[in-house]
């Protein structure tokens, strides 16, 4: 009975006192989320207070404009249509690119093909390419991999990769990149996408090329000089009005100590 | 006196407890009636969405004939396999389709003089159409009223043939996505078939062999194994099947690719045996001894007494312990995800990638927007594996009660 008063009154205490706590909110993309995470936790060592929640840049940013979070974390821009909703509410918001990621085009390890163009991708990608012959390599059907639909990953990849038309409906889709590596490895004809941070030698990547002549392979140094074409920024969206209260942590990410935790994570930094 | 106080006491307590048993039990009952009711509601919402994504509207040109079309067309039309008007059976003197996004508009008109609060966009967009008579575009409700001078198709709502007749699942596509259930609910269906095909033989040779035959050393093993399998985690049975049974499947039959239904049926069998052993082994070990004592006694041997006394008294055991291990095959979920490849087309065999209906709203329903007609289609799709569920249980509970009569 008195270990029961004891939690009610741990309970009480502290739903009095969670909205008293003036802590930075961040909310939004789930790719951002592990960078966000260890920022915060890094700034909470100096003394900021941070909260980070997952739930998609769409989430994030329906909360940015709801104004039920100071920092809206995304994987890719912000959408007209959010543009105008958050005009429509009287609301001005800043961007800030925080870490780049890029995207590798990986296969199995036997595959002879190497290299890829943007209009093979995307022919692979929407059904129009069905075998490796067609691209140079081994008779073999080819197996496309994808992430789920919801992902910002896929995404991104349609509208970046494939000019917004829609993958073909065979894709297999699997729920997390672990998964897509481990099916990669272990399927003769497959063809997938998977953040640099994961790459690793039990599947090929692809050197891309997007005008048909430079083709480049993904690495961290091609990603940040520009070169490898498939690279997303990340980005922070705040509230112009709220920008003082934001700006010592978003500081803190852009400092040189914040990007080498961007690093750290497996993104690429700005530097 | 104290003895007639204490008998009151007595009462009063087992009142209570009458009490306590009753609230229970109708609570229970109308939780279970609410959820029912939350997913139909939820679910029905969708056939009051607008086929085009919220917000937004398909515009053309003011001589454009064109008066409807289907989410496929307009999902062909926006990925470029249709290409000329005469295919959807419109005349007009531009016929190549021309698209336009909002991030198309700086293609066709100088963004200097795009005003800062966009106010002047529907004037913008009304004149790019009239230039493009052949045009098509995708663009938000808002700038489709004041101001705007052409033609917006008005294409109603979601019906319920699409819905349900619709072969394509793409539930974020742009403009208009696709929910198309015929291949989800056709995966669901051929992955659970697999699955009980496997796990009905296994698990009813095991739990007689447990039950009748094995000897008490031997089931002091069994018992517990078996008991065992259910306590795994389904991820742990998904990453195995992801790693041991799709490359075996794939090497036996020389696939393409392993993540096929069968793999699913396998990885749900091994979920479901526990369960369907467990249960039909309690039932097998529940037939009176005197009744079997008195089929050996008529000169019946062990084998004909257990084809013709044991399996018949506890038929209704059985079928329950099947019941349950269908449910569990056909709501599993993590396992399913991960196995099967997730495509959405229709299967013919086996041995083809699957989508699941849980594995589907498993991966979707995090991200989809909640109230949107994606939030709305997954709650379909859970309607849809409620009815599937409540049908099996039916059928299998009027066969159960037809056999116990025959015994009796």
């Amino acid at each position: 009975m008195k270990s029961l008063r004891k939690i009610a009154l741990a309970i009480a205490v502290s739903m009095a006192f969670t909205p008293m706590i003036n802590a930075q909110k961040i909310k939004g993309s789930d790719t951002v989320l592990p960078l966000s995470q260890k920022e915060a936790e890094a700034y909470g060592k100096k003394g900021g207070k941070v909260t980070v929640t997952g739930g998609g840049s769409g989430v994030g940013i329906a909360a940015l404009i709801d104004g039920t979070t100071e920092i809206a974390q995304a994987s890719r821009k912000m959408k007209f249509g959010e543009r105008q909703k958050l005009q429509s509410a009287g609301k001005q918001a800043k961007e800030v690119v925080i870490a780049y990621d890029a995207l590798a085009v990986v296969v199995n390890p036997n595959n002879k093909v190497s290299q890829l163009t943007r209009q093979q991708l995307e022919d692979i990608f929407t059904g129009k390419i069905n075998n490796w012959k067609q691209v140079g390599g081994d008779d073999m059907k080819i197996v496309v991999y994808s992430r789920e639909t919801s992902s910002g990953t896929y995404e991104f990849f349609k509208e970046h990769v494939l000019k917004n038309k829609n993958y073909m409906s065979s894709v297999l889709s699997m729920p997390a990149t672990g998964a897509i590596i481990q099916s990669i490895k272990q399927t003769k004809g497959a063809i997938g996408y998977v953040g640099l941070a994961y790459l690793n030698k039990e599947v090929k990547a692809i050197k891309v090329s997007f005008d048909g002549k430079n083709f480049v392979a993904p690495s961290v140094a091609t990603a940040k000089n520009k070169t490898y074409p498939v690279v997303r920024p990340l980005f922070y969206y705040y509230e112009v009005k709220n920008a003082k209260k934001v700006k010592p942590y978003i500081d803190f990410v852009l400092s040189s100590e914040g990007q080498a935790i961007v690093d750290k994570v497996g993104y690429i930094s700005l530097k | 006196m104290r003895k007639k106080m204490f008998r009151g006491k007595k009462y009063f307590i087992e009142a209570l407890w009458e009490g306590l048993l009753k609230i229970s039990g109708s609570v229970t009952s109308i939780i279970i009636i609410l959820i029912v009711l939350f997913l139909f509601s939820e679910g029905m919402g969708i056939f009051k969405k607008k086929v085009v994504e919220d917000g937004y509207v398909i515009a053309v040109n003011k001589n454009n004939p064109v008066k409807d079309l289907s989410p496929e067309q307009i999902k062909n039309i926006f990925d470029v396999k249709i290409v000329s008007w005469k295919e959807l059976g419109v005349n007009i003197n531009e016929d190549e389709i021309s698209l336009l996004r909002l991030d198309d508009i700086p293609n066709y008109f100088p963004e200097d003089q795009i005003a800062e609060d966009m106010s002047n966009l529907p004037q913008i967009i009304s004149q790019i159409l009239k230039e493009h008579p052949g045009m098509i575009a995708f663009i938000p409700e808002d700038f489709a009223k004041k101001g705007f001078s052409e033609k917006v198709l008005d294409l109603g709502n979601i019906n319920l043939k699409e819905f349900f007749g619709g072969k394509e699942w793409f539930p974020t596509a742009q403009p208009a996505p696709q929910f198309g259930v015929i291949p989800i609910v056709m995966g669901t269906l051929w992955v659970s078939l697999g699955a009980i095909l496997i796990a009905l033989p296994f698990g009813i040779a095991v739990s007689i062999y447990s039950a009748e035959l094995a000897s008490k050393k031997v089931h002091k093993i069994l018992k517990p194994v078996i008991e065992l399998l259910a306590g795994i985690p389904s991820v742990v049975y998904g990453f195995f099947g992801l790693i041991v049974i799709v490359p075996l499947i794939q090497k036996v039959f020389n696939l393409d690719v392993g993540e096929t239904g069968l793999a699913g049926s396998i990885v749900l069998a091994i979920m479901a045996l526990p369960t369907i052993i467990t249960i039909a082994e309690d039932a097998l070990r529940s037939t009176p001894r005197a009744m079997k004592e008195a089929s050996l006694a008529l000169g019946a041997n062990k084998w004909q007494t257990i084809l013709k006394v044991t399996i018949p008294y506890s038929i209704s055991g059985i079928t329950a312990g099947v019941v349950l291990g269908i449910g569990r095959a056909i709501g599993e979920t993590m396992a399913v995800l991960m196995v099967t490849g997730n495509a959405a087309v229709i299967p013919h065999t086996l041995l083809e990638p699957v989508r699941t209906i849980p594995a589907t709203i498993a991966a979707e329903l995090g991200e989809a927007p909640k109230g949107g007609a994606h939030y709305e289609a997954l709650f379909v799709l859970g309607c849809i594996l409620f009815i599937i569920t409540l049908i099996i249980n039916l059928v299998v509970e009027y066969i159960s009660s037809k056999n116990k009569n025959k015994v009796a």
